[in-house]
């Protein structure tokens, strides 16, 4: 037992996200799904650069071409360039995936730690969390997407309003796994006797929470943030697919494909390339999210 | 156990009365107008009287009280009619569809058919998948076939329907031409009535392409379960105590172990059984399958209230009810499981 001190002693001092790292490098598809997710971004971000072309410009007379150096991955039936379109789509779908993802974070872990940490609140926030759950989330989403297109839009001008409506809608129907994983972890947590150190000294709830209580849930709020992310990137691609989404003009992956659907049969691969982003993205995501979860779990990191 | 049931039971009834609540309130503050698709040519007080005689001069909590006596007591009685062949409901007012103008439920029950029998069929296929994957990847764990089968469970799970659904059309009904005999119908022909053995072959073929999708979807979350549960179960003292009395690997692992990790593999595919009746929206609307998921997308586009509350209601209730069977399920199969 002293030598296992001594040796763990004579370590230099370490920050522990290093050894989540250590860890998180030795998951094979947590590290390949980091390299596409970056290879993905880096084609969002820097590919209007690169491949500077007007997603929206149409050129009637060079419709439904084939792959050729002009047009690396064809033309539409108007004639836009489908790898600008991708590009464009994907800024859009990535977007909304982030933002939902925040929102819907942020929404959970309210929820999570307000009920783990105040008693009162737990039955009625709890009740809320059961509500939602039982709720059919697909067809709500549809109904909300349906209902509150025309006044947001009014308001917002028609991608604005959309951005907003599907984030907000997407995030309120998406908080309640990570309400539930992060009331359990606090529950666990403010029993712990730093708390009761903290409070001791006259600590208020309200810094505890945040000096506490916070930072030791981050790791599982890490983890469904992931999948959080993955979860959303698909159910706006659903909505767009459904023909609920973004207007026509205005691409995003779900989007590109339900406009290829028609073409089908003659153009395949219109709804190939943004099928195989879109797969691509959602794969990757969630491997970090299972290789997260393995390295910031620490009775398997010490393994 | 029964107490517990009881309490499950009426805790749920306050928890649907408010959900119908959020979903009558949703649908009313729709800006939609059911007269919309009306002529222009109406006369404003004749389209008055349309409005009132559809039941929408009542203030909302009216219709929302009538509503629940539709749901709950009419349509039941007109149910029981039709099964027993008495005349309880003596022609009571039911729910009417905005866009058929006949009652919601006759045209639920035309559809229910070809959902339960479509995305049945493809649940069925994936626990018949899902079960012995999970058991030899568990048993032979992190062996190539443990890889292979975690990294397609990962595609299945990760990948959405709309796209596994449309990339199996592009290889089935694109690049495989039209006269091999490997060619799937993408489009799901309703009118088809299977009376002979050719018919039966086509029903066949054109339920191949959405029972796959769907027997993907669900064998990549089944299968995940089982082999966890079956290496949680693989490592107890009771697995080595039966190979100690000298039982055979088969008798340990297909009876012993597999039992017991069935207990919260149920659990689960039971919470997924409302999935049936409802989640299959999209591989619905991909293949074309008249059923249920394609309906509420129609009364949703078309503004039709009273269809897309009750078949939203009816998921609900599903989904309820299919939690509560779970978690019941659940005590009864394992009795170390107290409620109480």
């Amino acid at each position: 037992m002293t030598d296992a001190v001594t040796t763990t002693s004579a370590r230099p001092p370490r920050n522990q996200w290093w050894d989540v790292w250590d860890q998180f490098k030795t998951h094979k598809g947590a590290m390949f799904g980091t390299v596409v997710f970056f290879a993905v971004i880096a084609l969002i971000v820097l590919g209007p650069y690169i491949w500077a072309v007007d997603a929206k410009y149409i050129n009637i007379r060079a419709r439904d071409q084939g792959m050729s150096l002009t047009y690396p991955l064809g033309t539409d039936q108007l004639g836009r360039d489908m790898l600008a379109r991708v590009i464009a789509g994907g800024k859009t779908t990535l977007a909304v995936g982030l933002a939902a993802m925040a929102l819907s974070m942020l929404l959970g872990t309210l929820v999570g730690v307000l009920s783990g940490f105040f008693k009162r609140a737990d039955g009625a926030l709890m009740r809320l969390t059961d509500l939602f759950l039982a709720l059919p989330l697909l067809p709500l989403l549809l109904l909300m997407v349906m209902l509150f297109r025309e006044p947001l839009v009014m308001n917002f001008g028609p991608e604005m309003g959309i951005f907003i409506l599907i984030v907000v809608a997407i995030a309120v129907t998406s908080w309640m796994n990570t309400a539930r994983i992060v009331r359990g972890e606090v529950l666990t947590i403010k029993e712990r006797e730093f708390v009761l150190a903290a409070r001791s000294i006259g600590t208020p709830s309200r810094r505890i929470i945040t000096r506490h209580i916070l930072p030791s849930v981050m790791s599982p709020i890490m983890v469904s943030a992931t999948l959080g992310i993955a979860n959303a990137v698909i159910t706006e691609s659903a909505l767009s697919f459904l023909g609920l989404g973004f207007p026509p003009d205005f691409p995003t992956w779900g989007r590109l494909l339900q406009d290829g659907m028609p073409y089908i049969n003659l153009h395949p691969e219109r709804v190939l390339w943004p099928a195989l982003v879109l797969s691509a993205l959602v794969l990757s995501v969630n491997y970090i999210g299972d290789g997260l979860r393995d390295a910031l779990d620490p009775r398997i990191r010490g393994r | 156990m029964l107490t517990f049931a009881i309490r499950r039971i009426l805790l749920a009834i306050p928890t649907l009365i408010f959900i119908s609540l959020v979903l009558f309130l949703l649908l009313e503050a729709a800006p939609g107008d059911p007269l919309a698709d009306m002529p222009l040519t109406i006369p404003p007080e004749v389209r008055e009287k349309i409005r009132l005689a559809m039941g929408l001069g009542e203030p909302w909590y009216v219709r929302y009280v009538l509503w629940l006596n539709n749901f709950f007591v009419t349509e039941p009685l007109y149910w029981v009619d039709s099964v027993f062949g008495t005349d309880w409901a003596q022609g009571k007012q039911r729910i009417l569809s905005y866009q058929t103008r006949s009652p919601v439920f006759d045209t639920i029950s035309e559809r229910l058919p070809q959902t339960l029998l479509v995305v049945g069929t493809g649940m069925l296929v994936g626990i018949l998948i899902a079960i012995p994957i999970g058991v030899i990847s568990a048993y032979r764990q992190y062996s190539w076939f443990d890889q292979l089968g975690t990294f397609i469970s990962m595609i299945g799970f990760s990948i959405p329907t709309f796209v596994t659904g449309v990339v199996l059309i592009v290889i089935f009904a694109v690049w495989i031409p039209n006269s091999s005999p490997f060619w799937l119908p993408t489009i799901y022909d309703t009118t088809l009535r299977v009376q002979d053995w050719d018919s039966f072959i086509a029903q066949v073929r054109q339920m191949i392409l959405p029972v796959t999708v769907l027997a993907l979807y669900y064998a990549a979350q089944i299968s995940r379960y089982m082999r966890s549960s079956m290496l949680d179960n693989l490592g107890q003292d009771y697995v080595r105590t039966a190979r100690a009395k000298g039982l055979t690997e088969k008798v340990v692992v297909l009876i012993h172990v597999l039992r017991n990790s069935m207990i919260p593999v149920v659990t689960v595919i039971t919470l997924l059984i409302p999935g049936v009746f409802t989640g299959a929206i999209i591989t619905e609307t991909i293949f074309k399958v008249n059923g249920i998921g394609q309906q509420l997308l129609l009364s949703l586009q078309g503004n039709d209230a009273p269809m897309v509350m009750t078949i939203t209601f009816i998921f609900a209730v599903l989904i309820v009810a299919f939690n509560l069977i779970a978690d019941v399920l659940y005590g009864l199969l394992d009795p170390r499981i107290r409620y109480d």
